[in-house]
């Protein structure tokens, strides 16, 4: 007997009883399908995240200022005054490693123009920032070196701002008030998304930093919120945090021995959280899918062991028409992994299903890998074989003489 | 001769004791001959029938079939012996259920010789039509009469060809008028040559066959 002919037996015996197949079906189907959705929807954020990442700029360490130390009590991260902008100049122009630097000085405000308003962040930077970030202008001009020591009232807007301020007017140009002083726009960003953990990078202002120190916040010290500092390699990482670390210790004058008063933060870090999180998810996932597998696959081997009891009769008439042992074997393995082989696939369009309703729903963004898909099909396939071979093969040992007077 | 069994012998082991049900029987059955086989239950008439038709192994003796000896052969090679020399009819016919007449007689041919689906549905249509049944292929066995569905089960039995036909109270579950149509047939087939071996307790029925043997106690009487 041929292997289509085997096939189609099997697929005949499963279309007389198609309810009690869908049933046995059922618990790979719903396996198969929570493994394919839940996968879909963490690789898509996995993904998504490292897209976010690095729209934040490629090469990228960041140094805060660190946490002051006050009698026994220590503050927060940024706590201290110490981190300056001549700080950053020191590393541009001491650190080989450096391609550009730019001082960030943060703060917020209501921004005006006509009769709307729009609450944002204002983030006061330097003329490295565009280029660390691989930030381009839809339009108008960068800053100036020259409007970082001026403190002209000149700002850049992200896209979110100019859609709320704006409404068709080109805003380059135009007159803006913050914190009732009236500021020239001279650019607009590129719309760049939302970063990895979801806030809006386009709702945002750029300012001189000075001016954002001087005229916003009314201070006359030079220390910053954050140095952002874009590395000529990242192959050169370890040194140039190495090379920071040195220029920025020898500036604050910190004895040997004594604690940093700043924190250098490189993305390899963010990614390597990234990565073990999604990979800590997948082992997660891979016990969940092997449980709810073992499970179906029971219950593919429980009503298979029922079917072979209730054949008996089948089957020894089967015998008697000349149906060798081995043909008995193999029509009811067929039948096992056809019923967990059509559970997996099914399982999957249903996975697939439901991770686009997710997606269409929750804007989430997900990714169904063709190798996730093949991997679904092949194990439900293989608990067919494993789980299908017990009961086979107790049909296969049964008398045709008994099974023909089985009752 | 199609079947000469000599000194066959048959024992069953239960635990410690041997149960006999077969002992020293030596027929021999002709070409085109239909014997009947009657006896009481329990007098070893069903299980020389499970030996003749290679379903069961004798424990002691010769049984050749078509001049080939049958009696020492594998699982596998009385499988085919089975297939290619011999259908069986049963009292409960054994139809396979929620499938069609037509293909519970093409049932046989999916062991046998391969052959395309066109000529399994040829040979099953001819000899359902043969049987009477043309009117009935697509009808599942519970939507048949039990004459109709042992027609269906002789047709299953014809199908590969074979020159011997096996039946275990053919009419037992039927009324007399649709046993009436099978012995009918069964005549029809042993004009053409075919041999056929019956078991039966009716008397009636064992009167179509052109001999009787009697058995009691595992025993040719």
């Amino acid at each position: 007997m041929n292997a289509v002919v085997t096939v189609r037996i099997a697929m005949r015996a499963l279309q007389r009883n198609k309810g009690r197949s869908l049933l046995t079906a059922l618990g790979i189907i719903i396996g198969i399908a929570a493994v394919i959705a839940v996968v879909g929807v963490g690789q898509g954020a996995s993904v998504s995240m490292k897209d976010q990442i690095s729209t934040m700029g490629s090469n990228l360490v960041m140094v805060f200022p660190g946490s002051q130390r006050t009698g026994g009590f220590r503050g927060g991260s940024g706590t201290q005054q110490t981190l300056t902008a001549e700080d950053g100049d020191a590393i541009l122009k001491d650190c080989p490693y450096v391609a550009a630097m730019s001082p960030i000085v943060r703060t917020g405000a209501q921004i005006v123009y006509r009769e709307n308003d729009w609450a944002t962040s204002i983030q006061g930077i330097g003329t490295g920032y565009l280029p660390v970030r691989s930030w381009d202008l839809a339009s108008g001009e960068p800053f100036t070196e020259n409007d970082m020591h001026t403190g002209v009232r000149v700002c850049i807007l992200g896209q979110t701002v100019v859609d709320q301020l704006f409404a068709d007017d080109d805003p380059v140009g135009k007159m803006v008030r913050i914190r009732n002083m009236s500021f020239r726009v001279i650019g607009v960003l590129t719309r760049k998304g939302s970063a990895a953990f979801g806030q809006d990078q386009d709702d945002t202002i750029l300012v001189p930093w000075t001016t954002t120190r001087r005229v916003l916040q009314n201070s006359p010290f030079n220390n910053v919120n954050q140095l952002l500092i874009g590395l000529t390699s990242m192959d050169t990482l370890a040194q140039a945090r190495e090379d920071i670390a040195g220029i920025l210790r020898q500036r604050h004058r910190l004895a040997p021995g004594a604690e940093d008063d700043f924190t250098v933060i490189d993305m390899t870090e963010i990614t390597q959280t990234i990565t073990k999180v999604s990979s800590l998810m997948t082992v997660l996932l891979a016990v969940i899918a092997s449980i709810s597998l073992v499970v179906g696959g029971i219950g593919i081997m429980n009503i298979m062991l029922v079917s072979v009891t209730e054949r008996t009769r089948e089957i020894g008439l089967r015998m008697a028409v000349g149906a060798r042992r081995r043909d008995i074997l193999l029509q009811f393995l067929v039948e096992a992994v056809a019923l967990a082989g059509a559970g997996g696939i099914l399982g999957i369009v249903l996975g697939i299903g439901a991770a686009l309703t997710v997606a269409q729903v929750n804007h989430w963004p997900v990714l169904i890998s063709p190798g996730s898909v093949l991997l679904a099909l092949s194990f439900s396939a293989g608990v067919g074989v494993f789980f299908g071979f017990y009961p086979a093969w107790r049909a296969a040992r049964l008398s045709p003489i008994e099974s023909l007077r089985h009752e | 001769m199609l079947i000469e069994l000599r000194h066959i012998s048959k024992t069953y082991r239960v635990g410690e004791i041997d149960i006999p049900a077969l002992r020293d029987v030596t027929i021999s059955i002709e070409r085109g001959g239909f014997l009947a086989i009657m006896g009481a239950s329990g007098s070893g008439k069903s299980t020389l029938l499970n030996v003749l038709g290679c379903l069961d192994r004798p424990t002691g003796g010769e049984y050749r079939l078509d001049g080939e000896e049958v009696g020492r052969l594998s699982s596998d090679a009385l499988a085919r012996v089975r297939n290619r020399k011999m259908g069986f009819v049963f009292q409960n016919f054994n139809l396979l259920t929620r499938t069609s007449a037509l293909e519970n007689v093409e049932l046989p041919l999916y062991y046998g010789i391969p052959c395309t689906r066109e000529e399994r549905r040829r040979k099953a249509l001819a000899l359902l039509d043969r049987v009477g049944l043309s009117d009935r292929i697509d009808h599942h066995p519970s939507q048949l009469s039990g004459g109709q569905q042992q027609r269906v089960a002789i047709a299953r039995a014809l199908v590969n060809d074979p020159p011997l036909i096996l039946a275990d109270e053919p009419t037992g579950n039927l009324d007399s008028r649709a046993g009436a149509d099978i012995m009918r047939i069964f005549k029809e087939l042993n004009d053409e040559g075919i041999t056929l071996i019956m078991v039966t307790h009716e008397p009636d029925i064992a009167a179509c066959a052109k001999r009787t043997i009697h058995m009691r106690d595992g025993e040719v009487t």
